[in-house]
């Protein structure tokens, strides 16, 4: 198992494949039977209300739609500032994610809150275009003021073989965030096996992304157990090996409090507890922070309380 | 078949009754006004789970043996016919890749379910086929057996017809069966219940999944066991029923490029037809065997083995090198 | 932040335990004539839970009696179609009432609720399920156009999985015309009780199924007893010896399934995290009281050095303590006598020089408990790699080649079970193929399903119990 040796200087396709390609396999049937059994983990009172506390402040809320305006996006950044307006206890959510035209907006409806803008870029959700204008398509938005990008990979070159467009890219991606934070979308569900989940995740831990994120939201299946616990298992494997954490961002698919807490169950059982922090572990979502806060009053007051009761935006 | 505007059965039925009673003299009923009418059921197709009516808007009347009148059911298109292939063929990938041990529940369940609806499947055989209750009962009785054999099939006939093969070489080599595809079931004409649960039950049993073309003039048990099945876990298209023409749906529909297995129980005379149609696309056919014209009481053979299964099978060998 | 679970556990509330549990003889619940009683404790914190009759000579022969007028007078003469459906039934009420059952397993067994709920409980019904369907299809299993019952059969099973065993015993059984006396094993013999309750529920005739309750000498009555026509055991090697000797010279059928000393071949090219998933499921499932337990890791040199604080790492993990708790993995040693036993061989592990490792935890104050523990640096010359220690106990060995893990994993008394990790097909087949092991698991381990034939080679007993193949210990 070539894994932990320190990977070569990459500079070539060849060296790239050999090093993905000695990464040891995934048994799918196995993978998915450890993530079925950690996610029958029963998380209940103060460790319930602990976890939302954190899936809350974990949340990348994120409108990434055609139709999007600067109304919607500055009433999604009024939620994230204040999620649950009858209550001020509730912690601020991790990020605001946007299209990069959108960052400006973004920015300064939340200026003052502490609250940092993700913008997807490189020809979000396709990256199909050619490599100076998605990293013009990232200065842009690194100018206009986001914190984050959210990049994706190219799937094609992945699939086709060319695992070293695929890091330079990523390189250059990273370079042109400047002091953004990079996090890379992999989009597992067009990657198809989890061998490449976990080939394309060291890949771009190599190429210097900070987070590692599962999907765009348009492909489906989006974020999955499985799929998060084998980027887990590669974060945690490339921390032991040259001492840098590198994040997991499950985006897609999440939308229950339930599915939350089985993400930060695995996050516990897998990569550690040094992860449960929105500096390693993101949830890439919109319609589940509101399933967060309801299930928050459920627990505090003991009864159920309707949807009508938390600000739709 | 004469469609319904067509048929004066109901009343010659009607007005024999009296006269079968005996004594009393044909003589002038008054009117009533009745305590409380009854709720006649419609019945209609039963097409990936739901239950719409023919696309063609037709329907013929269904009579009871003496000839009164039952009700009228869903005359099927030659595009319900399409459509219920298509639906068969959607409903085929979710069904074969269920475990065995799942299809075989879902089996047991068609039985617990058609148990509480003895009396109603009693009944309407007791009208359609002229038979006495004692009789139906013991129909009714033998197919929800049925459905209790093949549950029990769906998770053992892979053991006893499949198995590793001592191949002359230093290769792994095994052979299990599994599901042809969609089938397209001719139900018996004279065998509406068991009969027709007699050739549906192994066809699913094994993960493929059907159309069924009912008995054409007792089509009405074939919707209530829809109903049944619709209310035990079965995925919507795993079994799809047809009510209507033999000779109008069965050209379409053996000749189909999308079916994979015909059993032609109930196409009497056809049968030739539809084998050659068949053998354009080289689908599986399973001839009527001799029950297929015997009425229920053929049917009641509680052991029909694997005779049913293997027709709608195929064989799978995989070979794989042993070595360091 | 540390991500404390709190407290989940799973309402004993479903289970109505009575004081006293009798015999169930001839559809009845009778007292023991003997008068004797034993208690039954729950192992994770030494309450008791019942009192239970203890089966004399005088009940056995009253149990054989019943069971042998049933199968003459009902039961052997029931069509195969009736018989299956009343095992339908009993797979159905298992169903039903699977939470009350997989809550009380867990009492009396100390085994974790998810396990009893996820596990040994779905086993059963499906078991049951699965045999149900053979009762009426005798004809199509290969052994011959009318194939017979035996009569009436002696069935001794042991404490681990109570009701799974009462299962495997009791379901081909009586798909095949046999009617049954069944001894469970003296600490777990409450699930049982229950299952006698269910065969009433499903109005199974009197006497099909008698259950005797008892220690080691009812079972010694009831294996001996000269009215049986067949012996079916599963526990230890000494004792399947016994019986082995005290069946010779009678017309009575045998099988036994009895220890083992599973190894565990984990090669250098296989999916690591999965591997280690499989191992740590291996050994720790069930505590490690599982016959079939890959109780030895047979590792390859060249990559022990990376696998080992992996596998440590994730044993370190397992969470240890209330049985009933939905987040247990490993739950209580089942009797203070097995503890007994798992401490001082693996004791002997200290004398002979092996290095011993746990995760450093605190073990629950009343109550049998053992930590999850992991021994390096063993050879074969240890006992701890001859010896089954049935208690959550790894012994970690290397090996060099293919041919080298082959001859250490066959290199036992044993013969249950093995396991083989590696990514190649063709390697896993030509281990599969050497290994003198009833089951052999690939890439997983531990799994069980009705329709899958379990049972070893060698002194790991002989028949075969599951699928197809189980039936013909029942059939004449």
């Amino acid at each position: 198992m070539s894994h932990t040796a320190t990977a070569p200087e990459a500079t070539t396709n060849h060296a790239l494949r050999a090093h993905l390609y000695g990464l040891p396999g995934v048994d799918e049937v196995g993978a998915r039977a450890r993530a079925q059994d950690l996610s029958t983990r029963s998380i209940k009172t103060t460790a319930k209300a602990a976890a939302i506390d954190l899936a809350i402040s974990m949340v990348d809320l994120t409108t990434l739609e055609g139709a999007d305006t600067p109304g919607k996006v500055r009433s999604l950044c009024a939620k994230a500032a204040l999620p649950d307006p009858a209550d001020r206890t509730v912690p601020k959510v991790g990020a605001v994610c946007v299209y990069p035209d959108m960052v400006a907006t973004a920015v300064e409806a939340l200026r003052g809150t502490g609250i940092g803008v993700a913008s997807v870029a490189t020809a979000f959700p396709a990256g199909r275009a050619p490599l100076d204008v998605k990293l013009a398509d990232t200065r842009r938005a690194v100018a206009d003021g986001a914190s984050e990008i959210d990049m994706v990979i190219d799937r094609g070159a992945f699939l086709s073989g060319d695992y070293l467009k695929v890091h330079e890219e990523i390189v250059a991606v990273k370079e042109a965030c400047g002091d953004a934070h990079l996090k890379v979308i992999l989009e597992t569900g067009e990657l198809n096996t989890y061998d490449n989940v976990r080939r394309a995740s060291h890949l771009a831990m190599r190429a210097g992304g900070d987070f590692i994120k599962t999907s765009t939201g348009k492909v489906a299946p989006a974020a999955t157990l499985p799929v998060t616990l084998i980027m887990l298992e590669a974060v945690r494997d490339h921390h032991a090996e040259t001492g840098r954490r590198v994040g997991v961002k499950p985006a897609g698919g999440i939308r229950n409090t339930k599915d939350a807490i089985r993400n930060l169950v695995l996050v516990n059982e897998t990569a550690g507890p040094a992860w449960l922090t929105p500096d390693l572990f993101r949830i890439g979502a919109s319609s589940l922070l509101n399933d967060l806060l309801m299930q928050r009053t459920r627990l505090s007051t003991g009864t159920y309380p309707g949807p009508d009761y938390y600000t739709q935006d | 078949m004469a469609e319904r505007r067509e048929n004066k059965k109901k009343d010659k039925g009607e007005a024999k009754a009296p006269t079968k009673d005996g004594a009393k003299a044909p003589t002038q009923v008054d009117a009533e006004v009745p305590a409380r009418l009854a709720v006649k059921k419609t019945y209609k197709l039963y097409l990936g789970g739901a239950f719409p009516r023919s696309e063609s808007g037709r329907s013929y009347p269904v009579t009871s043996a003496d000839g009164t009148h039952l009700a009228n059911a869903s005359l099927a298109s030659r595009k319900d016919a399409r459509d219920s292939v298509a639906t068969a063929r959607k409903a085929f990938g979710g069904w074969s890749g269920r475990t065995a041990y799942n299809r075989g529940q879902i089996l047991y369940r068609i039985a617990e379910v058609m148990e509480g609806r003895h009396a109603q499947f009693a009944e309407q055989l007791v009208a359609a086929q002229g038979i006495t209750r004692a009789k139906a009962d013991r129909y009714v009785r033998a197919a929800v057996d049925r459905w209790v054999y093949y549950a029990g099939w769906t998770d053992k006939f892979a053991q006893v017809i499949g198995g590793a093969n001592p191949v002359a070489g230093p290769y792994y080599n095994h052979s299990a069966p599994e599901p042809t595809g969609v089938v397209v079931v001719f139900a018996p004409q004279g065998a509406p219940l068991l009969g027709l649960t007699s050739v549906l039950a192994p066809v699913i049993a094994t993960g493929n999944t059907a159309v069924v073309v009912s008995s054409q003039t007792a089509p009405l048990p074939a919707i209530e066991l829809a109903e049944v099945l619709a209310t035990s876990d079965v995925p919507g298209g795993v079994v799809n029923v047809l009510t209507g023409n033999v000779g109008e749906l069965g050209p379409h529909l053996t000749a189909h490029a999308d079916v994979d297995a015909l059993d032609l129980a109930g196409t009497g005379d056809r049968a030739v037809e539809f084998e050659r149609a068949a053998a354009t696309t080289l689908t599986r056919v399973l001839r009527p065997g001799p029950e297929a014209d015997g009425g229920e009481q053929a049917w009641l053979d509680t052991d029909p083995g694997t005779s049913r299964l293997t027709p709608f099978l195929e064989t799978k060998t995989v070979w794989h090198p042993v070595g360091v | 932040m540390i991500f404390e679970y709190a407290p989940a556990p799973e309402s004993r509330s479903v289970v109505g335990l009575r004081q006293t549990y009798d015999l169930f003889i001839d559809g009845e619940f009778v007292p023991a004539q003997g008068g004797e009683y034993v208690t039954s404790l729950n192992p994770a914190d030494e309450e008791e839970l019942a009192q239970v009759a203890v089966a004399g000579a005088a009940d056995v022969d009253r149990a054989v009696a019943a069971a042998r007028r049933a199968q003459e007078t009902v039961w052997g003469r029931m069509s195969g179609a009736e018989r299956g459906k009343y095992l339908f039934r009993i797979a159905r009420i298992i169903q039903e009432r699977s939470r009350e059952l997989a809550v009380l397993e867990t009492l009396d067994n100390g085994k974790p609720i998810k396990e009893t709920r996820d596990v040994d409980v779905p086993l059963v019904a499906a078991h049951f399920f699965y045999y149900a369907g053979w009762a009426d299809k005798l004809a199509h299993a290969g052994f011959g156009p009318n194939p017979r019952p035996l009569g009436v059969a002696a069935q001794v099973i042991p404490w681990n999985f109570p009701l799974l065993m009462l299962a495997w015993k009791i379901a081909p059984a009586l798909a095949t015309g046999n009617t049954v006396v069944l001894k469970p094993a003296e600490t777990t013999p409450l699930t049982a009780l229950v299952f006698a309750q269910i065969c009433q529920e499903a109005e199974l005739p009197p006497g099909v199924v008698n259950i005797l309750t008892g220690a080691g000498e009812t079972g010694r009555a009831l294996v001996e007893h000269p009215g049986t026509d067949k012996v079916a055991f599963t526990g230890s090697t000494e004792v399947g010896r016994q019986i082995a000797r005290s069946v010779a010279g009678t017309d009575k059928r045998l099988t036994l399934e009895l220890g083992g000393k599973g190894a565990n071949i984990v090669y250098d090219d296989a999916a690591i995290d999965q591997a280690v998933e499989g191992v740590v499921t291996g050994i720790f499932f069930n505590q490690g009281h599982v016959c079939c337990a890959g109780s030895r890791l047979l590792i390859q040199e060249s990559i022990a050095e990376e696998f080992l604080p992996r596998l440590k790492a994730r044993v370190a993990k397992l969470r240890l303590g209330d049985p009933l708790d939905k987040n247990t993995d490993i739950g209580a040693i089942n009797s203070a006598a097995q503890l007994e036993r798992i401490r001082e061989l693996t004791d002997t592990a200290d004398e002979e020089g092996v290095e011993r490792w746990s995760p450093a935890r605190d073990l629950p104050e009343s109550g049998y408990w053992f930590a999850p523990t992991v021994l390096t640096g063993v050879s074969q010359a240890h006992r701890v790699a001859r010896e089954e220690i049935f208690g959550p106990v790894l012994s970690v060995l290397t090996f060099r080649t293919p041919e080298e893990a082959v001859t250490k994993a066959n290199n036992t008394p044993y013969g249950l079970s093995a396991g083989v990790w590696t990514e190649k097909g063709s390697r896993m087949l030509w281990t599969a193929e050497r290994l003198r092991a009833g089951v052999i698991w690939s890439n997983t381990f531990n799994k069980f399903d009705p329709t899958s034939p379990f049972g070893g080679y060698k002194e790991s007993g002989y028949g075969r119990e599951g699928g197809r193949h189980g039936l013909e210990a029942y059939l004449g």
